[in-house]
């Protein structure tokens, strides 16, 4: 191979066309599921196509949804992290807490958003810093956060001042602020993860890590940096919650690790690390919705809305793990 | 290399010995605050507070030994808990039939090895990472237990008085047979993972799941058989749940208890990396985080800390975890070299 030899090898697959393309990537799984969701919905019932109605049931899922964004990113790079409810739950007791002996309410969210960040830089030490795999890092991280928060608030529930209540009730152009936010949150993300240097060493990373390394990309930095970014987006979630209930207990967000996790598996990001868009988790994060919903309208019982939500996790990586192996033929 | 291998194996050992001392200071110091610590009245409370997480953290054991995890073991227990549970209350409404106490006993341990076996088949015909798949089922299983029981609690009446007792009599010297069974478990899991070729075959494919299928171990039937047991021992600990507490709730019975587990079998020495782990270290670990819970309400600390105070542990434990392993490598480099 001295001299440059241009010719593709004998065993490379033909270049399937562009709609073919298109066709097999996970997003537009999850785009067809939306659309099904959406009819199935409507049919349930007459009220369900009311876009005010979905926007409102979209605020109580926003800041997972938020969250979920940024965790995309750490699951593409080839980690996880499992604590951003937990943190979040913190980190909203941290500024109640805050703010309930004295701190006027700026500072006290600045006081929020640190511990978040905090937060992510104890997760980003132990697994980056200590070489430690982040599934079992964040398990212990998800205990400890969500401990303190409950040594902090104890079984009260501490409560936020009237006039901070109420971050869903601010309308943009018609939309719910934590809405506007999420919507903000993924196109500047989106245009950073597929569009700059640093979104394609993010790929890098995930898919080979050493290889990338030796290609003088700096990963623990990034990595470090991703954790550092879903800590603090947690904490803005996490206070975002405690301006929407009015009230912080130390419960907030209990199991929403799985329901960002599920987000990020439905819009196709591979757990491997790798694979994956911000495109699929923004939409699968309205999926999420539009199926919880329609639960609650179709009348279906919570507990197997648990059921159902399960099921969407395994059968969501399973369809995943189907189409990327297809595609690596 | 044998002086290498010599080195490490006394790391191990000083391991567990580390685990036994910590707990030896950790009751002096409590001891010393309040003398009612080093009482035997005392050690029956801390043993008590241990069977169930003993019986889960033994099937967790062989779990991450063999490089995977099972956060669903919670749920587990709160599905074969409840499904016994139903049984005995339908036992005295429908039926009519006379169900003897004892089977739910079996019943709990079989559900629970369904389920586990329900996640070992995930795990296996999808190759997907356990972590995930627990984590869906840990949600699923948990919304089984409200669908199976109705959203209702099983109330004490319903349990029988002799599974009860269970918790309650003792064959000898006052200690209840809730603990043998858990002593007996550890005893058998310890049998199993050391003397049985199956059991030696967890740990190869552990420490190294490229090598294992090479060396003919069938690392399919050997997962599945690993999230089987881990069902089963959940199952057991769910119907124990039952004898020891007097009810079944379809929220509460069973949640946290993952985490608890893992923190035991962690502090215990088993490696996240897999292919390390002992039996003695577990029961070590158990019975530390059994000292720590019983001394907590004596020193005025509320129970709201408990959970901060697992999650802590588990932490410290993986970074002791970490630099016992590097010094086990660098040993072994030294005695190459």
């Amino acid at each position: 191979m001295s001299t440059l030899d241009t010719t593709p090898p004998q065993d490379t697959a033909p270049v399937r066309p562009r709609w073919q393309t298109l066709l097999i990537r996970p997003e537009t799984m999850t785009l067809i599921l939306l659309v099904i969701g959406i009819f199935a919905g409507s049919q349930l019932s007459p009220f369900f196509l009311d876009v005010s109605y979905i926007l409102r049931s979209f605020t109580l899922y926003s800041e997972l949804a938020i969250v979920a964004l940024v965790l995309t990113m750490v699951i593409i790079v080839g980690e996880i992290d499992l604590s951003p409810a937990a943190n979040m739950a913190l980190s909203a007791c941290v500024f109640a807490w805050a703010q309930a002996s004295g701190v006027p309410i700026p500072f006290a969210m600045l006081i929020g958003l640190a511990s978040g960040l905090a937060m992510g830089a104890l997760n980003a030490f132990m697994v980056i810093g200590l070489q430690l795999p982040s599934i079992i890092v964040t398990i212990g991280t998800l205990t400890l956060y969500r401990g303190l928060a409950q040594v902090l608030a104890g079984d009260k529930s501490i409560r936020v001042p009237e006039w901070f209540i109420g971050v869903d009730k601010i309308m943009l152009a018609g939309i719910p602020l934590p809405v506007v936010l999420f919507i903000v949150l993924a196109i500047g993300l989106g245009i950073v993860l597929g569009g700059t240097i640093f979104g394609r060493n993010i790929y890098q990373i995930g898919t080979n890590e050493i290889a990338a390394r030796h290609a003088g990309i700096r990963s623990a930095r990034i990595k470090a940096g991703l954790f550092l970014l879903v800590g603090l987006v947690s904490a803005v979630a996490g206070i975002m919650t405690a301006s929407r209930l009015g009230s912080v207990r130390y419960d907030i967000a209990l199991g929403g690790e799985l329901q960002m996790v599920l987000m990020a598996m439905l819009g196709g990001t591979y757990i491997f690390g790798g694979r994956g868009t911000i495109l699929g988790t923004f939409l699968a994060a309205w999926l999420l919705v539009i199926v919880s919903t329609g639960m609650i309208v179709a009348n279906v019982l919570p507990a197997v809305q648990l059921v159902v939500l399960g099921s969407l996790l395994i059968v969501a990586i399973i369809a995943t793990n189907l189409i990327y192996s297809r595609t690596q033929r | 290399m044998t002086t290498g291998l010599n080195t490490l194996g006394k790391i191990f050992l000083r391991r567990e010995a580390g685990i036994a001392v910590m707990i030896v200071l950790f009751c002096l110091a409590v001891g010393a605050v309040k003398p009612q610590f080093l009482t035997l009245d005392q050690l029956r409370i801390i043993l008590l507070l241990t069977p169930l997480i003993m019986i889960g953290a033994m099937g967790q054991m062989l779990v991450i030994v063999a490089r995977h995890v099972d956060l669903s073991i919670g749920s587990m227990l709160g599905v074969s808990a409840m499904v016994s549970g139903m049984l005995y209350r339908y036992d005295a409404t429908w039926f009519g039939l006379d169900i003897p106490w004892w089977s739910g006993i079996p019943i709990s341990i079989v559900v629970g090895a369904l389920l586990g076996l329900g996640n070992g088949l995930l795990i296996t015909l999808f190759r997907l990472p356990a972590i995930i798949v627990t984590l869906g089922t840990l949600s699923l299983y948990r919304g089984l237990t409200f669908i199976i029981s109705n959203a209702k609690q099983i109330d004490r009446q319903w349990i029988p008085s002799e599974l009860k007792g269970l918790s309650q009599t003792s064959p000898i010297l006052g200690i209840p047979w809730i603990i043998f069974i858990a002593f007996g478990v550890a005893l058998l899991t310890w049998l199993f993972a050391m003397h049985t070729r199956v059991g030696r075959q967890i740990f190869a494919l552990g420490s190294n799941p490229v090598a294992a299928p090479l060396r003919g171990i069938k690392v399919t039937q050997v997962t599945l058989l690993v999230f089987a047991i881990s069902g089963a021992l959940s199952g057991l600990a769910g119907i124990l749940y039952a004898s020891r507490w007097g009810f079944v709730n379809p929220s509460n019975t069973g949640s946290g208890f993952e985490f608890q587990v893992i923190a035991a079998v962690v502090i215990g020495g088993a490696s996240i990396n897999g292919g390390i782990g002992t039996v003695l270290g577990t029961v070590l670990g158990v019975l530390l985080l059994g000292c720590v819970s019983a001394a907590l309400p004596l020193l005025g600390i509320p129970g709201t800390s408990q959970a901060a105070i697992y999650g802590a542990v588990i932490l410290v434990a993986l970074v002791i975890d970490r630099t016992v392993r590097q010094r086990g490598i660098v040993s072994l480099k030294r005695a190459r070299a």
